[in-house]
C-alpha cells in the first residue's frame, strides 16, 4: 500500500470529518443493504442468482423521479415516488416470475443466469427508451433538507433517515422471519424445498411471494438512493456488483450476514476513498478477498460440512 | 372402497428403471407393508405415490380420484402424509417450527379438529423437552420422532413411512413401533417400507414383498412367518 499523505493524516484527526465518514458510511452501508437483502432472500429461497436486481434498483430510482417530477414536487411525493417504486417492481417481478422465470427452475444454473442477465439488457433499453439517457436528480424530501445538530456537528437529515429506514427493513425481515408461520414456511423453503411441498406447501407460490418481494426491495432501494445519486442509465452495474459483494461477504442467504456486509462494505467505500484513493476501485474485492480466506462461506454463512 | 389404489405404476429415473408395474391397495386404517432388500424399488413406490416421482405408465388413484399426476403439495393436501427415509428435518428450523410449517387443516374439517401440538407431544413425550432445539442438533431417535409428528400436523389420512426403524437402537426401534402401532389403532393407514421384519410382522395386515421393481409375494403376517423360505429367498441378506 502506498504511504498515507500528511494531508490525509490531518483530516483523519478532525473529529467532524471522522464523525461525518462514519454516518456517511453507515447511510451507504444502510443503503445498499435494503437492495441487498431482496437479493439475498431471493439467492437463499430460489437459488437463483439474479443479475436483473441492479436492474430494478435503477428502474426503482426512476420510478421515484418521475412520481416526484409529475406531481411537481410537491410535499409528499417523493415518499410516495418511494411506495410506487416498491409496487411498480413487486408487480415486474410478478409478471416476469410467473411468466418467464418459473419454467426455468428445473433448468441448470447457468440457464437462469442467462435469463436474468436477458432481463438486465432487456430492462436497460427499456429504461433508457422510458427515460433517456439524461441524468435526473431526485431532491431531498420535504422537511429532510436540512441538518440534524448532534452538538459538536452537522449531520443531514436524509441520510440519518437513511440509516434509520436500513435498521428498521432488517428488524422487520428479521421480525418475519423468525416470527410469523410465513416467514418460517419461507426459511425451511431455503433448507429442503421437495419435503416442504411434500409437507402440503405450494412452494412454487412460495417462490413467486419471495420473488415480489425482493425485487420490490430493489426498487425501495432504488428510490431511497435516488436523492443520494444520479439517476441515470448504468446505475444498475455498480450496485448489483456492490450487492453481491454484500451476500458472498455476509453468507449466502443469511440476513444479518448482508446487514454486517453492508456496513463493512460502507465503510471501506467510505473510509477507504480517503485513506487510499489510488485504491478506490479494488477496495470493495480486497474487503471481500480478505472475508473470504478467513471464512470460505462469508461471515454468516454455513460452511458445506457444518450444513451435512 | 379401497383408500388407495396404486395400479401397475412403472417408474423410471431418466433412463434407469425402478418401477416394473406395481399394484396394492390400501384400506382404511390398514397397515401395508413393502419389504425387500435395499433397491428394489421401495422408496420409489412411496415416492411413485406422493407424486415427488411420478410413474411413466399407471396409476395412483385416492378415495376414488386420480391422482398420478398432481403436483405434490396438492397430494400432500388430499390427506397423505409422506415420512422420508432421511427424515428431512428443516435443520435450522427447531423442533417446533418444523411441526408449525407442516400444520394443514385435516380434510372435511374445520381447522382446530386435527392433531394440534399438545396431542403430538402426547404420542412423542420426548419432542415436548426439546421444542426450541434446532433441528439438525437432534438424535437420530429423535429426529424420526419429529418427521413422523411432523407429518401428523398435515392430519393424513394414509402415511407413507419409509424405513423408519433405520439406525436406531433397539430400545428406540421398540418406542417407536408401539407410537406407530397406537396410530395404527386410532385408525391410521400406513405404508410401511422397511427391513426390519420383526418391526414389520408386528404392525402390518398385508406384506408386499418387492423384488427388482416388482411384487414378488403377498401374505399376511402369519402366512410368512409361516414360510421360511420366503423369508430366506427374499429378504435374507
Amino acid at each position: 500500500m502506498p504511504p498515507i499523505e500528511g494531508k490525509t493524516m490531518s483530516m483523519l484527526a478532525n473529529p467532524t470529518f471522522l464523525f461525518y465518514q462514519f454516518m456517511n458510511s453507515i447511510s451507504l452501508g444502510m443503503n445498499i443493504f435494503i437492495i441487498a437483502a431482496g437479493l439475498s432472500l431471493i439467492l437463499g429461497v430460489l437459488r437463483v442468482i439474479n443479475f436483473a436486481h441492479g436492474a430494478f434498483f435503477m428502474v426503482g430510482a426512476y420510478v421515484c423521479w418521475s412520481t416526484v417530477t409529475y406531481l411537481d414536487g410537491a410535499t409528499g411525493s417523493f415518499w410516495l415516488g418511494v411506495a410506487a417504486a416498491a409496487v411498480v417492481l413487486g408487480v415486474v417481478a410478478f409478471v416476469i416470475e410467473r411468466g418467464l422465470l418459473h419454467y426455468l427452475y428445473g433448468r441448470e444454473h447457468l440457464t437462469q443466469l442467462l435469463f436474468t442477465f436477458a432481463i438486465v439488457l432487456v430492462v436497460g433499453d427499456l429504461a433508457k427508451m422510458i427515460w433517456g439517457t439524461d441524468q435526473y436528480n431526485v431532491p431531498y424530501p420535504h422537511g429532510l433538507s436540512g441538518a440534524v445538530n448532534f452538538g459538536f456537528a452537522l449531520y443531514p437529515a436524509y441520510p440519518l433517515l437513511l440509516c434509520a429506514i436500513g435498521v428498521v427493513v432488517a428488524v422487520g425481515m428479521w421480525l418475519v422471519l423468525s416470527k410469523t408461520r410465513w416467514g418460517r414456511i419461507i426459511r425451511a423453503a431455503t433448507q429442503d424445498r421437495e419435503m416442504l411441498s411434500a409437507l402440503g406447501m405450494n412452494v412454487p407460490l412460495v417462490y413467486t411471494g419471495v420473488f415480489v418481494i425482493g425485487s420490490a426491495l430493489a426498487g425501495l432501494g432504488g428510490a431511497l438512493a435516488a436523492p443520494r445519486v444520479a439517476v441515470s442509465p448504468g446505475m444498475d452495474a455498480t450496485i448489483i456488483i456492490e450487492c453481491f459483494i454484500v451476500v458472498i461477504i455476509g453468507g449466502l442467504g443469511s440476513l444479518w450476514g448482508s446487514f454486517l456486509g453492508a456496513l463493512a462494505l460502507g465503510f471501506v467505500t467510505m473510509f477507504g476513498t480517503v485513506i487510499f484513493p489510488d485504491w478506490e476501485l479494488v477496495l470493495a474485492y480486497v474487503l471481500m478477498l480478505g472475508i473470504l480466506l478467513w471464512r470460505p462461506w462469508g461471515l454468516f454463512g454455513v460452511s458445506e460440512e457444518e450444513s451435512h | 372402497m379401497a383408500l388407495l389404489e396404486v395400479d401397475n405404476i412403472r417408474t423410471a429415473y431418466g433412463l434407469s428403471k425402478v418401477l416394473f408395474g406395481i399394484s396394492l391397495t390400501v384400506e382404511p386404517g390398514e397397515v401395508v407393508a413393502l419389504v425387500g432388500r435395499n433397491g428394489v424399488g421401495k422408496t420409489t413406490t412411496m415416492r411413485s405415490i406422493m407424486g415427488l416421482a411420478p410413474p411413466q405408465q399407471g396409476s395412483v388413484r385416492w378415495m376414488d380420484r386420480e391422482i398420478t399426476r398432481l403436483p405434490v403439495y396438492h397430494v400432500a393436501k388430499l390427506g397423505i402424509g409422506y415420512v422420508p427415509e432421511d427424515r428431512r428435518i428443516f435443520p435450522e428450523l427447531t423442533v417446533w417450527e418444523n411441526l408449525d410449517i407442516a400444520r394443514l387443516p385435516p380434510i372435511g374439517g374445520a381447522k382446530g379438529d386435527g392433531w394440534s401440538e399438545e396431542q403430538v407431544f402426547e404420542l412423542f413425550p420426548d419432542l415436548k423437552d426439546i421444542q426450541s432445539r434446532k433441528g439438525g442438533v437432534l438424535s437420530g431417535g429423535q429426529q424420526q420422532m419429529l418427521t413422523i409428528a411432523r407429518s401428523l400436523m398435515g392430519n393424513p389420512k394414509l402415511l407413507l413411512l419409509d424405513e423408519p426403524s433405520e439406525g436406531l437402537a433397539p430400545i428406540i426401534v421398540e418406542t417407536l413401533r408401539d407410537r406407530i402401532h397406537l396410530l395404527k389403532t386410532g385408525g391410521l393407514s400406513i405404508i410401511l417400507a422397511e427391513q426390519n421384519l420383526e418391526f414389520v410382522l408386528y404392525l402390518s395386515d398385508r406384506i408386499h414383498i418387492l423384488e427388482k421393481g416388482a411384487i414378488q409375494y403377498t401374505g399376511t403376517p402369519a402366512d410368512l412367518r409361516a414360510n421360511p423360505d420366503i423369508q430366506s429367498k427374499y429378504l435374507t441378506l
